[in-house]
């Protein structure tokens, strides 16, 4: 006969409530990144990038887990890059123009006017060093370009009516972005790379502290704390210095965008505070139409670099100066940018054949070289001579330099942004598996979160968040913000104790702010729920109140009571008397009040209350409530009539207790 | 909600104000400068003659009477007040509280001169919000403006009293009826608005207490406002404003350009689907003046029965754009003209996406005219500006972006610079104009209504020489801007520049964005008319008169977290198809939303023993009897006793397993047990055959 019973419980569906997590590359390992979520119905690709160890169907995703059909227009929703580096991007033309997917492509400002040079440069090295069959042409890379939507830093951009995606600053490159994905109540971010420490020429990465389900972070440096990379650009800078002083010449092969107009920020405000006149070039590839790019998007890069944009822009390079074929072999110190970055072949390895065999010179070499390229060789241990081809071996004697300051995060930024974010869950990407294994342990242990690193082509499921949208009543909203304040007393018995607890001093009177929201939710057939207060629910149902209540009507021995009143309150001995029993009910009181610790006790001269129970002497002869047999000596007790409701049935039968006791304890 | 107009503004230069209370906030549009006003100074006299004249005449008792006879008749340059201008702010904004405003949302420039006023005032703590091109833009003209009015400083010497001359009744009454006008207003109330120039620390501090946006960046007001900054094309980084609360979204439309030439387009699409539209673009109200009045109706009526895909299709109508480049070939075609007659061309011009296009179109003109004239550009910020516009490629039109992807400069100034065809200069007097300087020539430098900076110099120079042509923008006080450089012998070409919605485009974007209520402003009643078949319903404002827009929703929206869902208890009402249950929960507001979230402590909604507090329906006394005894409880009923007066009641006695009574009534029922498990029963056995929640 329970109430709940006739009440049928009722099922409530919700829409399919996990993220999945397909991810197709950068899976315990570095490289190719591409991760696939599916999220309340919306399908977003993050990144597209390229495996550059590989010269087979494995430098891509495969692309065919996300549909066999190949309807990949119908099957993603939308892709996101977070920046233009090739392991991030370098698929991308592939998936468009091979594959043929044509949805929107969404990348920053920055991305969108790099990536094409980026993709061209890679492009060439393939097709001019192996002479290989081309994944993609030039027209392709224009082509995939034509799809993307640039979106700015923090910029709400709705993908359609459900789906919302933001970027916010990540540091690691120009134009680097985290992206937070929003659809309906699931919320994700995936980082990308990022930096959390500001260097030279970028900021630190920002984000906002959100709600998040799940966070997609990269974990190259899963368990190393890296020192400032200002160390490490001093090393270079050192080394730089110490050739051209020597009288050799320094080659940085770079590509024509990114690293060439970093080191060339670096290098060019070190000549100027070191006052140096040796002449920094810049090879033909390296065109200073490049850095006009970098002038325009200065606004991306570090709060000192962009506040020069007025007087002089940092990437007006002053004493950058074009460099032309003949001086190769012209004698004196120099600085040479040469492309493409892993003397893979054109200008860089004409000049590196020229340049290698002398102690005097300088090759810096960058973070990563592709397999089988020069630069790959030169980094692969101390190696004097290297084959050019079949025929030819080049005497490596100049000295080598590698740069390593790569923008990633530390473990320690990685912890921090876990912890600033707190996702519900966390898949790291992007790092080696024995390194993520520690690094998801400690994400575990540390922050109490729950972490996953999947292998390539593993799908990971995480539940989502859902909220259910009702309608709240104006006076519901109102009485649920309105303050609730409980006074609490602390009992007197252990004051003496507690009062000075730990040297501190604790108050009589606690008072706290107990605000709840309380109301009631109806739910009608093709009406929108909608949550009321209680007070406005029979209104709207149109019904009239029953008030239940409960009434007890009791005699307490007054011989009892006189001794509690003697010893209390000194006053006359005359129990009978009308201004004796007026003075009952603040013994009661006073008992209650030691009885009930917290409660909240009021005393309005005719009846004590305790929320809905209250208390008054009954005069009545025949109360209707007096349902206890009379005590044997009627002319001796005191009758005490109480009401209450039902919310507080607990409570009065405690206090009736308690007062009854008072009696019976001396009868 | 209640909206008030604080003041329509005027043109571009001097946006409209207004004031919005909404979800208990208070929220300004726009902190503009009226600074047509300034032309009732006389600017800093160029020869020692001038000054001489000018100051003995003023001290001179006849000139009293002299100047009483003038009162009525047109007015003339002596009548210009000679003193350091001061500046007049929003006519009825200094009658407001600024401590109570807690939000301002700055659209454009011009809408953030007025803004150190403002936040150097004690007890003003409001939230600024503004985006971060504005905020830039705003800054280089406010510095401009502090710098320029330095030269009065000079000149006058330093501010003795508080409260200036011509300010004074006595003086006031001398003047000329226009002159009085526009000091006092037609009512007289506008006095207050003067205020002597801020500093340029007033500026740097106004700048520190900004809060600056991308566009569509969210930011979230005391978790009730959502406010996102949509561009609205007028000018590079101005913006609309969408503001979403718990009750109703709001759509707040600035003067807005559909295909802008140099800034991003005006952004529509986000601002569909708002409940309300706060239609500010009073721009067609300026223009429209010369305009026939039939032209107005026709272009209203027929659309007003556009549907949603006609009315997006007449947006995406470019004949204002193409008028504007129509407009901009002849101001160039007359250009090359003065300059081939040797007369020097000067543009007085303070809109920056208009002054860039002019400098690439003349240039352009020059080149394929073969003239080899230098153009120069005077302001003490000029330099800055012209770096500035190239290095915010998110910031502009879909055309100049393609420039940053292919990697060429965004505008063409980077190059003309470089080229040394292109001088920037920082002031008339300063040594590189001096070396460089070349007659004919062209010259931009800042309006400021012809009374402050560069303009003044070369308009003393110039305003002698019939080949020499002055570029003005068309407005009701080019007359009196002119006046202290009469005779002008000078050409004058007077244009006026697109600087918002057409009209005809009023009703077919109203049409696109779907909103349930607009607030347009009452001087549109007559040229914006609605047929019956429109679905939203239109309020009229006029200035200083407080709009209340009724309430759309008698609820809010509230999110319930599923954990706290999953707990209900539903009870189904006896009578109606109507499911309800308890819940309890900690409401939170955030982003314009509620949400319940379970909070920390356990529930007590899940205890199983949890009973219904509140009961509503009419007990029948045989069905409580045959419960009772199913439950082993014996009871016999006394009927015909009232409880308090009510005739219904009755009472059931009950004598097994123990002695209780219940009473029963039309409101309510009484239980009295001798002890806790009996009354229990009781009660269980009472809900039973009630509604009860």
């Amino acid at each position: 006969m329970k109430a709940r019973q006739r009440g049928s419980q009722k099922e409530r569906k919700f829409p399919s409530m996990a993220i999945e997590c397909l991810v197709l590359g950068a899976g315990q390992q570095v490289g190719k990144s591409c991760v696939v979520v599916s999220m309340n119905g919306k399908r977003i690709m993050f990144d597209c990038g390229m495996d550059m160890a590989y010269h087979d169907h494995r430098r891509h995703p495969d692309f065919s887990r996300i549909s066999e059909s190949g309807d990949f227009d119908k099957a993603l929703t939308c892709i996101v890059i977070t920046h233009f580096h090739l392991d991030h991007i370098g698929a991308l033309p592939y998936f468009t123009e091979v594959c043929g997917y044509r949805g929107p492509i969404y990348m920053t400002y920055p991305t969108k006017a790099l990536a094409p040079s980026m993709l061209e440069d890679y492009r060439k090295v393939m097709v001019e060093r192996r002479g290989e069959e081309e994944q993609f042409t030039s027209e392709h890379i224009v082509e995939c370009m034509k799809k993307v939507i640039a979106v700015d830093v923090k910029q709400t951009v709705q993908v359609d009516k459900d789906l919302m995606i933001r970027a916010y600053y990540a540091g690691h490159v120009l134009g680097a972005a985290m992206f937070y994905t929003k659809v309906g109540d699931s919320a994700i971010v995936y980082t990308g790379d990022y930096n959390m420490t500001p260097d030279r020429h970028l900021g630190a990465a920002q984000i906002d502290r959100l709600q998040l389900d799940l966070l997609i972070t990269e974990s190259t440096y899963a368990t190393t704390i890296r020192d400032s990379k200002y160390s490490r650009e001093a090393e270079f800078l050192k080394a730089v210095h110490k050739c051209v002083l020597g009288g050799g010449k320094v080659l940085i092969p770079t590509f024509a965008l990114g690293r060439a107009q970093e080191l060339c920020i670096l290098l060019e405000d070190y000549w100027e505070r070191m006052n140096l006149k040796i002449p920094i070039y810049f090879s033909s590839g390296l065109t200073m139409q490049a850095n006009m790019y970098y002038k325009m998007l200065i606004s991306w890069t570090s709060q000192k670099v962009k506040e020069t944009y007025s007087t002089r822009n940092a990437f007006d390079f002053k004493h950058v100066l074009n460099f032309d074929r003949s001086m190769i072999s012209a004698p004196g110190p120099c600085v040479l940018f040469a492309t493409p970055g892993w003397i893979s072949g054109g200008f860089s390895l004409e000049v590196f054949k020229q340049w290698a065999p002398s102690e005097m010179n300088l090759i810096t070499l960058p973070g990563y070289c592709a397999a089988g390229t020069i630069g790959h060789k030169l980094m692969s241990g101390k190696r004097t001579k290297i084959d050019l081809d079949k025929d030819t071996q080049l005497d490596v004697r100049c000295q080598i330099h590698q740069l390593s300051f790569s923008p990633h995060t530390d473990a320690k930024g990685i912890m921090d942004l876990v912890k600033f974010l707190s996702p519900k869950h966390v898949i790291l990407v992007h790092g080696e598996k024995p390194k993520m294994a520690t690094l998801k342990g400690r994400i575990y242990s540390e922050l109490g979160i729950r972490c996953d690193d999947p292998a390539n082509n593993e799908t990971v499921c995480i539940p989502s968040t859902h909220h259910v949208e009702v309608g709240a009543s104006n006076t519901f909203i109102r009485s649920s913000l309105n303050p609730n304040f409980n006074f609490s007393k602390i009992s007197s018995e252990d004051e003496s104790d507690s009062r000075l607890k730990d040297g501190k001093f604790m108050p009589w009177l606690q008072v706290k702010d107990e605000r709840a929201a309380e109301g009631i939710l109806v739910e009608e057939k093709s009406k929108r729920a909608k949550i009321v207060h209680q007070d406005e629910l029979l209104l709207m149902l149109g019904e009239k109140k029953h008030d239940i209540r409960f009434a007890y009507c009791f005699p307490i021995n007054t011989d009892n009571l006189e001794d509690t009143k003697s010893t209390d309150v000194s006053s006359s001995s005359n129990a009978l008397s009308m201004s004796g029993r007026c003075s009952w009910l603040p013994m009661l009181y006073i008992k209650l009040s030691d009885e009930l610790s917290g409660g909240n006790i009021q005393y309005f001269g005719e009846q004590i209350q305790v929320e809905s129970f209250s208390v008054s002497l009954c005069l009545k002869d025949r109360c209707p409530y007096r349902i206890v047999d009379s005590p044997p000596n009627k002319c001796e007790a005191v009758f005490f009539c109480c009401t209450w409701s039902i919310a507080d049935e607990k409570l009065a039968w405690k206090i009736i207790s308690i007062l009854e006791n008072l009696d019976y304890g001396t009868c | 909600m209640k909206f008030t107009c604080l003041s329509k503004g005027g043109g571009f230069h001097f946006p409209p104000c207004h004031i919005l209370n909404v979800c208990g906030f208070r929220i300004l549009f726009d902190c503009p400068l009226d600074l047509s006003a300034l032309t009732i100074f006389s600017p800093v006299p160029i020869g020692y003659r001038d000054v001489v004249d000018e100051k003995d005449s003023d001290l001179d008792s006849d000139c009293v009477t002299w100047k009483r006879q003038k009162i009525g008749k047109p007015l003339d340059a002596n009548d210009l007040i000679c003193a350091v201008p001061w500046y007049k702010i929003v006519k009825y904004l200094h009658l407001w509280n600024v401590s109570f405003i807690d939000v301002v949302l700055i659209s454009s420039p011009m809408g953030m001169l007025g803004l150190p006023f403002l936040t150097r005032m004690k007890g003003f703590s409001a939230k600024i919000y503004v985006t971060e091109v504005t905020a830039r833009l705003g800054q280089l003209m406010m510095d401009d403006l502090v710098s320029m009015h330095m030269e009065f400083r000079q000149f006058y010497g330093p501010e003795g009293s508080t409260f200036p001359r011509w300010m004074e009744q006595e003086e006031l009454d001398l003047q000329p009826s226009a002159l009085r006008e526009v000091v006092l207003g037609k009512d007289g109330a506008e006095l207050g608005g003067w205020m002597p120039l801020y500093s340029a620390a007033d500026v740097k501090d106004c700048l520190q207490k900004v809060q600056t946006l991308r566009y569509a960046e969210e930011v979230c007001y005391n978790g009730k406002l959502v406010i996102k900054a949509f561009s609205s094309g007028l000018e590079i980084g101005t913006c609309n404003w969408s503001i979403n609360g718990p009750k109703r979204d709001i759509a707040f439309i600035s003067s807005s350009i559909f295909v802008p030439a140099h800034a991003m387009s005006f952004d529509y699409h986000a601002l569909q689907g708002k409940d309300i539209i706060l239609y500010s673009d009073l721009s067609s109200l300026d223009t429209m003046e010369g305009v026939e009045d039939g032209y107005s109706f026709l272009t209203t009526d027929s659309f007003s029965t556009l549907s949603w895909e006609e009315s997006a299709k007449a947006l995406l109508n470019t004949s204002e754009h193409l008028e504007e480049r129509e407009k901009l070939y002849y101001l160039c075609s007359c250009a090359t003209d003065s300059l081939k007659a040797s007369g020097s061309v000067l543009i007085p011009i303070n809109r920056l996406g208009t002054f860039i296009q002019l400098l690439e179109q003349i240039s352009a003109s020059l080149e394929s005219s073969s003239l080899k004239v230098p153009i120069y550009v005077i302001s003490s910020v000029a330099e800055e500006l012209l770096a500035y516009t190239n290095v915010i490629p998110e910031w502009l039109c879909k055309e100049r972006q393609e420039k940053l992807f292919s990697g060429e400069p965004l505008f063409a100034h980077v190059k003309l610079i470089k080229d040394n065809k292109l001088h920037v200069l920082p002031a008339v007097h300063s040594p590189k104009l001096l070396t460089n300087w070349q007659e004919p020539c062209i010259v931009f430098c800042p309006h400021w209504c012809l009374r402050l900076g560069p303009v003044v110099h070369l308009l003393h120079r110039w305003s002698g020489d019939p080949n020499s042509l002055l570029v003005l923008e068309s407005g009701q006080d080019v007359q009196r801007a002119l006046l202290p450089f009469q005779p002008m012998e000078m050409k004058v070409l007077q244009c006026s520049f697109l600087s918002g919605i057409k009209l005809p485009k009023i009703l077919p974007l109203l049409n696109v964005l779907q909103p349930k209520i607009t607030l347009l402003p009452e001087d549109l009643r007559q040229k914006v008319r609605f047929t019956n078949v429109n679905p939203f319903s239109v309020f009229h404002y006029s200035e200083n008169k407080t709009l209340i827009i009724p309430s759309l929703k008698d609820s809010s929206e509230l999110e319930i977290a599923t954990d706290l869902a999953f707990q209900f208890q539903w009870r189904n009402l006896k009578h109606e198809n109507m499911n309800i249950t308890r819940l309890k929960g900690e409401l939170h507001v955030d982003h314009g939303k509620h949400w319940l979230h379970s909070g920390n402590k356990p529930s007590k909604l899940n205890s199983s023993k949890r009973r219904p507090l509140l009961h509503w329906g009419t007990p029948n006394l045989e069905t409580l009897l045959s419960i009772l005894s199913k439950m082993g409880i014996n009871a016999s009923v006394e009927q015909g006793v009232g409880v308090e007066g009510s005739e219904k009641a009755c009472k059931v006695h009950v004598h097994d397993p123990k002695k209780a009574l219940i009473e029963m009534g039309e409101t309510g029922t009484v239980i009295s047990a001798v002890d806790e498990n009996l009354a229990s029963l009781i009660f269980e056995a009472i809900d039973s055959i009630l509604d009860g929640i």
